[in-house]
C-alpha cells in the first residue's frame, strides 16, 4: 500500500521531471532555430568548427596564450607586470637561476632559494613516490584478496582523496601541534613531546606522510583495477602446475601489473613535482625554508613577495615544465608500448 | 553458538580461516583507524569548548562541566566534587575563587558558604556535543557568503564544463575536416601542464579581461579542460555512426543530433566528468588564491585558509568550520562512492 505522502512525493517528482524536460526541450528547439542558418552557411561537415569553437576559445585564451606568454616573461626582466613594458634580457634569468658553484649546496648559489626548493622537491618526490607506491601496492594486494566488505574498505582508503588540501592540512596541523593528539599519546606512553611542526626534519617527514595519506587511495584504486584485470585462469593453471604463492606473485602478478605500475609511477611523479597547496596550507613552506617547494617558489616570486620577480618566476616554471614534459613523454611512450 | 561461530569465521570460497586472513583483516582494521581516525578526531574536537581544546593531554570525547542554577546568583554555577576536611565528598557549586581557596555552596541549601582548597575539588563533567563553536564560527567566519560562492562556482562551472567539453568532443569525434587532428593534438599536449606552470601570464590575461575579484574568473578558464574533452571524445568514438546517419535521413539538424542523440548516449562519461568537475572546483585552491583578494568573493577553501592565517589561531572555530567545509563532499561521496571509485578506476584520472 502506498501512503498519500509517498504518492504526493512521486507526483511532485514527476512534475519537476516534466518541468525540467520541457525546459531542456525548449532550449534545444530555440538553439535549433538559431542553428539552422549557421548550418546552411557552413555546410554539414564544416559545422564541426561550430561545436569545437567555444572550447577552443576558452582553451586558446586561458591556457594556450598564457603558456606562450610565459616565454615572454622568462626572457624579460624588471618588475613591470605588463609584458610589453618589460625589457628583453635574454637568458639572464636562467643564468641567475642556474649559476651555482656547487649544485649540492644551495648556499653557494646566486638564487639560493630556488636551489633549496629544488633540493626539497627532489627529496620529497623521491621519498613520497617510492613510499606511496609500496604502500598502495600492498593495500591493493590486500583488497584484492577474497575479503568481506571490499567496497567499504576500498572507500575507506579512497575517502581522503576527496578532501580539499586545506582541510587535509588543518586536520593534520591539529593532530601534530604542540598540544595535539599525537603529543598527547606520546606523553601518556611516557615519552617527551616532539616538535613536529617546528623542527625542520620533522616537518619534512610529516609533509611526506600527510601527502601519502591524502593521495594513496587514488593509486590504490588504479592498482586494484589492474590486479582485477588479471585473468584468474592464470593462477589456476599455475596452481595445477604446482606453483606456490610466491612463485605466482613474482611470475604472474608482478609482470602483468607492470603496465599499471608504470602509469601509477609516472602519474604520481608528475603530481609530486607539483606539490603546493597542501604544504602551503600546512605550514607555508616552513619552518624557515624546510618545506619550500618549486611551485611555492614560483608563487612567492610572482605573487606573495612585495617585489615581484615575474621573470624569475616564469623561468623557474619553464624549468619545471621541462621536467613535467619529460615525464609526460615517458608516460606516453610507456603506454604506447602497451597498446 | 555454533551459528555465531560460523558467521564470524565464515570465509568466501575457501573453507577455513587462514592465518593470512587474520593479517588481512588486521591490516584493513589498522587502515580504517589511520584513514578515518584523523577525520573523526577533527569532528570530535570541533564540539569541544575552548577550555577543552587547550587541555593537555587531550581527551577523546568532548566534555562540558555541569552547571547548576541557584537562587540568588545571576549566572549558573559550575559543579565540583569537593573533598571536605572530614573526609567526605560532596557535590557543590563554586561561587568564587580567592587565590588558592574556593568558596562553594550546596545546591540544595544555598545559604551556607563552604570553603575548600583548590586542590580538593574535581569538576563534574558530562559528555556533551555543544554547537557553540559552529554558531560562533558561522558568524565570525562569514560562512554563508563563502558557501554561496563555492556553490555558485561549482555548479555553474560544472554545467559550463559539460556543455563546452561535450560539444568539442562531438566535433572532434564525429566529423572529418582539415585541422581536426591538429586541434586535438594541441589540446592533449597541454593535458599535463598544470596551472602552477603558467601562474604569472594567466593572471595577466585575467587582469586584461578585467576579471580580477570576480567569480567568473573561477568559472570560465577551467571550463575547457583537456581532460574532459579527452574523456568524452574517447567515449563518443564508441557510439556507432549509423545512428547519426539515420537521424540525418530523418531530417534532424546537426545540433539535434548532438543534443538529442549523442548526449543521452554519452551519459556514463558525462556522469564521470560531472563528478570530476565537482571535485576539482569544490577543492580548488591555488587558482582562487591568486585571483581573489577581496574576502567578499572568497570560496570556502580560500576563506578557510585566510581564517587559519590570522595571528592568534582560534582552533575551536577553525575546527568547526573545517568540519562544515568537508561535510558536503563527504555526503556526495557517501551516496555516490561506487560511481566515483569505478569511474576513477576505469579512467585513471582525478
Amino acid at each position: 500500500m502506498i501512503s498519500n505522502q509517498v504518492k504526493l512525493t512521486i507526483r511532485i517528482k514527476s512534475f519537476l521531471d516534466g518541468v525540467f524536460n520541457t525546459l531542456v526541450d525548449t532550449f534545444i528547439k530555440i538553439v535549433d532555430i538559431l542553428f539552422a542558418p549557421i548550418q546552411r552557411l557552413l555546410g554539414r561537415s564544416n559545422i564541426a568548427y561550430f561545436f569545437v569553437l567555444p572550447n577552443l576559445l576558452i582553451f586558446g585564451i586561458f591556457i594556450l596564450t598564457p603558456m606562450l606568454m610565459n616565454f615572454g616573461y622568462a626572457f624579460t626582466g624588471g618588475t613591470e607586470f605588463q609584458l610589453l613594458e618589460r625589457s628583453w634580457v635574454g637568458f639572464s634569468n636562467f643564468g641567475k637561476l642556474l649559476s651555482c658553484e656547487n649544485y649540492l649546496n644551495p648556499n653557494t648559489c646566486q638564487e639560493d632559494l630556488f636551489w633549496r626548493a629544488v633540493h626539497n622537491t627532489a627529496f620529497y618526490v623521491i621519498s613520497q613516490v617510492s613510499l606511496m607506491i609500496i604502500i598502495s601496492l600492498i593495500t591493493a594486494l590486500v583488497l584484492n584478496r577474497e575479503i568481506k566488505a571490499r567496497g567499504f574498505f576500498r572507500s575507506v582508503y579512497f575517502y581522503p582523496v576527496l578532501l580539499s588540501p586545506i582541510v587535509v592540512a588543518l586536520i593534520w596541523k591539529w593532530i601534530l601541534q604542540e598540544n595535539g593528539l599525537l603529543n598527547g599519546i606520546l606523553v601518556n606512553l611516557g615519552f617527551d613531546k616532539m616538535p613536529f611542526l617546528v623542527d625542520a626534519s620533522w616537518a619534512r617527514f610529516w609533509v611526506v606522510i600527510i601527502s601519502i595519506w591524502a593521495y594513496m587511495g587514488f593509486y590504490t584504486l588504479i592498482l586494484l583495477a589492474g590486479l582485477q584485470s588479471i585473468p584468474t585462469a592464470l593462477y589456476e593453471a599455475a596452481e595445477i602446475d604446482g606453483a606456490n604463492r610466491f612463485q605466482s606473485f613474482f611470475r604472474i602478478t608482478l609482470p602483468l601489473l607492470m603496465p599499471t605500475m608504470t602509469v601509477v609511477l609516472v602519474l604520481s611523479l608528475i603530481r609530486a613535482v607539483q606539490i603546493f597547496d597542501l604544504v602551503f596550507a600546512f605550514n607555508r613552506g616552513g619552518p624557515g625554508t624546510a618545506t619550500l617547494f618549486l611551485v611555492q617558489y614560483i608563487y612567492n616570486n610572482g605573487f606573495a613577495s612585495s617585489v615581484k620577480h615575474f621573470g624569475l618566476a616564469a623561468s623557474a616554471s619553464l624549468c619545471m615544465a621541462l621536467v613535467l614534459i619529460v615525464l609526460t613523454l615517458l608516460q606516453m611512450s610507456l603506454q604506447g608500448e602497451e597498446v | 553458538m555454533e551459528k555465531i561461530k560460523n558467521f564470524l569465521f565464515r570465509t568466501k570460497g575457501r573453507g577455513k580461516l587462514h592465518i593470512t586472513d587474520i593479517f588481512t583483516y588486521l591490516y584493513l582494521g589498522f587502515g580504517v583507524l589511520i584513514m578515518f581516525g584523523p577525520v573523526l578526531w577533527l569532528v570530535l574536537s570541533s564540539f569541544k569548548t575552548p577550555g577543552e581544546i587547550a587541555r593537555f593531554p587531550p581527551r577523546i570525547l568532548p566534555y562540558r562541566q555541569e552547571k547548576v542554577e541557584i537562587q540568588g546568583y545571576d549566572e549558573p554555577l559550575p559543579l565540583y566534587d569537593v573533598a571536605l576536611e572530614d573526609g567526605s565528598t560532596r557535590r557543590l557549586a563554586q561561587v568564587r575563587r580567592v587565590g588558592l581557596e574556593c568558596q562553594f555552596v550546596d545546591p540544595e541549601n544555598s545559604d551556607e558558604i563552604i570553603k575548600a582548597n583548590i586542590k580538593d575539588r574535581e569538576p563534574v563533567e558530562s559528555v556533551s556535543f555543544n554547537l557553540k563553536n559552529y554558531r560562533e564560527g558561522v558568524k565570525s567566519f562569514n560562512f554563508g557568503r563563502y558557501l554561496r560562492n563555492s556553490v555558485i562556482v561549482t555548479v555553474l562551472a560544472t554545467i559550463l564544463t559539460l556543455i563546452v567539453n561535450s560539444m568539442a568532443a562531438f566535433g572532434l569525434s564525429k566529423y572529418k575536416y582539415p585541422g581536426r587532428n591538429a586541434i586535438f593534438l594541441v589540446m592533449i599536449s597541454t593535458l599535463m601542464v598544470p596551472i602552477s606552470v603558467v601562474m604569472v601570464p594567466i593572471y595577466l590575461v585575467i587582469t586584461k579581461v578585467g576579471w580580477n575579484n570576480t567569480l567568473t574568473a573561477l568559472i570560465v578558464p577551467g571550463a575547457a579542460t583537456p581532460t574532459g574533452v579527452f574523456l568524452l571524445r574517447q567515449y563518443m568514438l564508441t557510439i556507432p555512426d549509423e545512428l547519426i546517419d539515420a537521424a540525418r535521413i530523418d531530417g534532424a539538424s546537426e545540433w539535434r543530433i548532438y543534443a538529442q542523440i549523442i548526449m543521452p548516449l554519452a551519459r556514463p562519461a558525462l556522469a564521470v566528468l560531472t563528478i570530476f568537475s565537482v571535485m576539482w572546483r569544490w577543492n580548488d585552491f591555488l587558482w582562487p588564491l591568486i585571483v581573489l583578494t577581496e574576502s567578499e568573493y572568497f570560496t570556502l577553501q580560500v576563506g578557510l585558509n585566510s581564517f587559519q592565517g590570522q595571528l592568534n589561531i582560534q582552533w575551536h572555530l577553525i575546527l568547526a568550520m573545517t568540519v562544515l567545509t568537508l561535510l558536503p563532499i563527504t555526503f556526495v561521496f557517501a551516496f555516490l562512492q561506487k560511481n566515483i571509485t569505478t569511474g576513477i578506476a576505469t579512467t585513471g584520472m582525478k
